[in-house]
């Protein structure tokens, strides 16, 4: 990685030791470009991956360390959790209406903002319907559509298929990737699979625990759009056989 | 048919049952002041209506209002005790004292300190239906999902529209469950309390017109009067359960 005088974040000396003395991060330093990234967060249970997400979103204060927007004051992020998180007693529309309310944005004047973002995740038609009404990934597209629906300028998302179905998360794998050149963002991916990080990334960083830190920061060249072709390629099997090797160097390491 | 056998099952065991009551009382010669049959409560009813109605109405005011005081003040209550660790931490061990005291014991208190009969009575029943409606609205209120509350925070949401949008609604399945609770305990309260109070006069209710016709040994008004208080019992959890899936019919049948 060049350094760009001006990214969009800048992490520097990142700790966060909890409460109880348990150390969940050791000096984080991580910048990501102004141009849209999609960068992968790789490691073991445990490595505080999702901590630095929730440190990045503003949701927990670090103990040591900062983070920085250099670029601009703190952009409008979206955040996807594993599980869809949504409002049980609202419909569809309304949850993803969510965002624009709590901003004091009437109906009206977001309902095209929330009905582009249903059609990027293909659900226009369910803006009535309720949650129990829909399978568990058209939950998770919901969610997807409710964090993308403001335009974030940072899209994070932590294990959002992890409990999903192998079909419904390629297929959503797919969707995300086409949503992400559409859309022009920077995005990043909270995932323990080698193979899911590697199909939607062009920048991988691998983490290891005990404390969590950064292990490895790798680049994946292969050319966007990509398709079912791309993990045929060898490009693909290379950077996965890479990807595992630091992962396994990053367990090692910890035991 | 098997249906329509399975539907009509509670009806045919309870006219059977009836059946038996009456060949049973007939048979044995019981004087109706030890057990009158059905067909004798069933006359009683009938007759004494003009004496029972008013009983009814008067017995039915003082549970509803202490119903409708336990709802609203039980809400507030929960929303203060949850605003804050301090409020909880002051006012929970009293509203379990509240609770642990039987009515039985401080009802005489209370109808000596208040001169309104009614009142009085309204309060003796509201202290035996609050607690659950109190405690099962903190726990409801303290229920909303960790994830949307982090996603309410990333989107600035102020603490009003934190408990309007998503602590109240999370509330709402656990406050209903207190509410079918408080229902039944309002009645009971209602009518326990009525019963250490005696007959007042004229403006008296079903449980003080069971008193008085057990000093009469007029047994067949009190079957008339203890049927009536089931019924009523029977219908205000009937509404409630109603109100309930009306409320959440659109909620997952899970959490």
């Amino acid at each position: 990685m060049s350094a760009d005088p001006k990214p969009l974040i800048a992490v520097e000396g990142l700790c966060k030791v909890w409460p109880n003395g348990g150390e969940a991060l050791r000096d984080i330093t991580l910048a990501l470009p102004s141009t849209p990234q999609f960068l992968s967060l790789v490691g073991p249970s445990g490595c505080g991956k999702s901590t630095l997400l929730r440190l990045i979103a503003g949701l927990e204060r670090p103990t040591r360390g900062t983070i920085g927007w250099p670029s601009a004051a703190a952009p409008a992020i979206g955040y996807v959790f594993q599980e869809p998180t949504l409002m049980p007693w609202a419909t569809v529309f309304e949850n993803v209406y969510l965002p624009f309310k709590i901003a004091g944005v009437s109906r009206r004047a977001s309902r095209d903002a929330i009905m582009e973002a249903l059609r990027g995740v293909h659900l226009e038609d369910a803006a009535d319907r309720y949650p129990r009404e829909l399978s568990g990934g058209m939950k998770m597209r919901v969610s997807v559509a409710r964090a993308l629906a403001p335009r974030p300028k940072i899209l994070l998302m932590d294990e959002p298929f992890a409990a999903l179905d192998e079909i419904t998360r390629l297929k959503l794998n797919n969707d995300l990737l086409a949503l992400w050149e559409a859309l022009g963002m920077t995005v990043i991916f909270v995932t323990h699979s080698v193979f899911e990080s590697v199909y939607l990334s062009n920048r991988i960083v691998v983490m290891a625990a005990g404390p969590g830190r950064i292990a490895a920061d790798l680049a994946i060249e292969a050319p966007y759009p990509r398709d079912e072709a791309f993990r045929a390629s060898a490009l693909y099997a290379d950077a996965c056989v890479q990807v595992s090797a630091a992962l396994k160097r990053a367990m090692g390491e910890a035991s | 048919m098997r249906r329509v056998v399975e539907a009509a099952a509670p009806y045919l065991f309870g006219l059977g049952a009836l059946v038996a009551w009456e060949i049973a009382v007939r048979l044995t010669h019981t004087p109706p002041f030890i057990l009158p049959g059905p067909l004798a409560v069933g006359a009683a009813l009938v007759q004494d209506f003009p004496r029972l109605f008013p009983a009814l109405v008067f017995t039915v005011g003082v549970t509803v209002s202490a119903f409708l005081a336990s709802a609203s003040l039980g809400l507030l209550l929960a929303l203060v005790m949850t605003s804050s660790r301090w409020m909880e931490r002051s006012l929970f061990p009293y509203a379990v004292i509240l609770q642990v005291t039987p009515v039985v014991a401080i009802a005489p208190l209370i109808i000596i300190w208040v001169k309104d009969t009614r009142l009085s009575l309204l309060i003796c029943a509201w202290l035996v239906a609050f607690f659950p409606v109190v405690s099962n609205a903190s726990v409801g209120l303290r229920s909303a999902d960790p994830n949307l509350v982090s996603l309410f925070k990333l989107y600035g949401a102020s603490p009003l529209q934190e408990m309007v949008w998503l602590r109240l609604p999370s509330a709402a399945p656990f406050y209903l469950a207190g509410l079918r609770i408080a229902g039944g305990l309002s009645l009971i309260g209602a009518v326990v309390a009525e019963f250490v109070a005696g007959s007042g006069g004229d403006r008296s209710g079903l449980a003080a017109l069971i008193l008085e016709a057990g000093y009469r040994l007029n047994m067949p008004r009190m079957f008339a009067a203890l049927l009536l208080i089931s019924i009523v019992g029977v219908l205000m959890y009937a509404l409630l359960a109603r109100l309930t899936a009306l409320v959440l019919c659109n909620w997952a049948p899970t959490k």
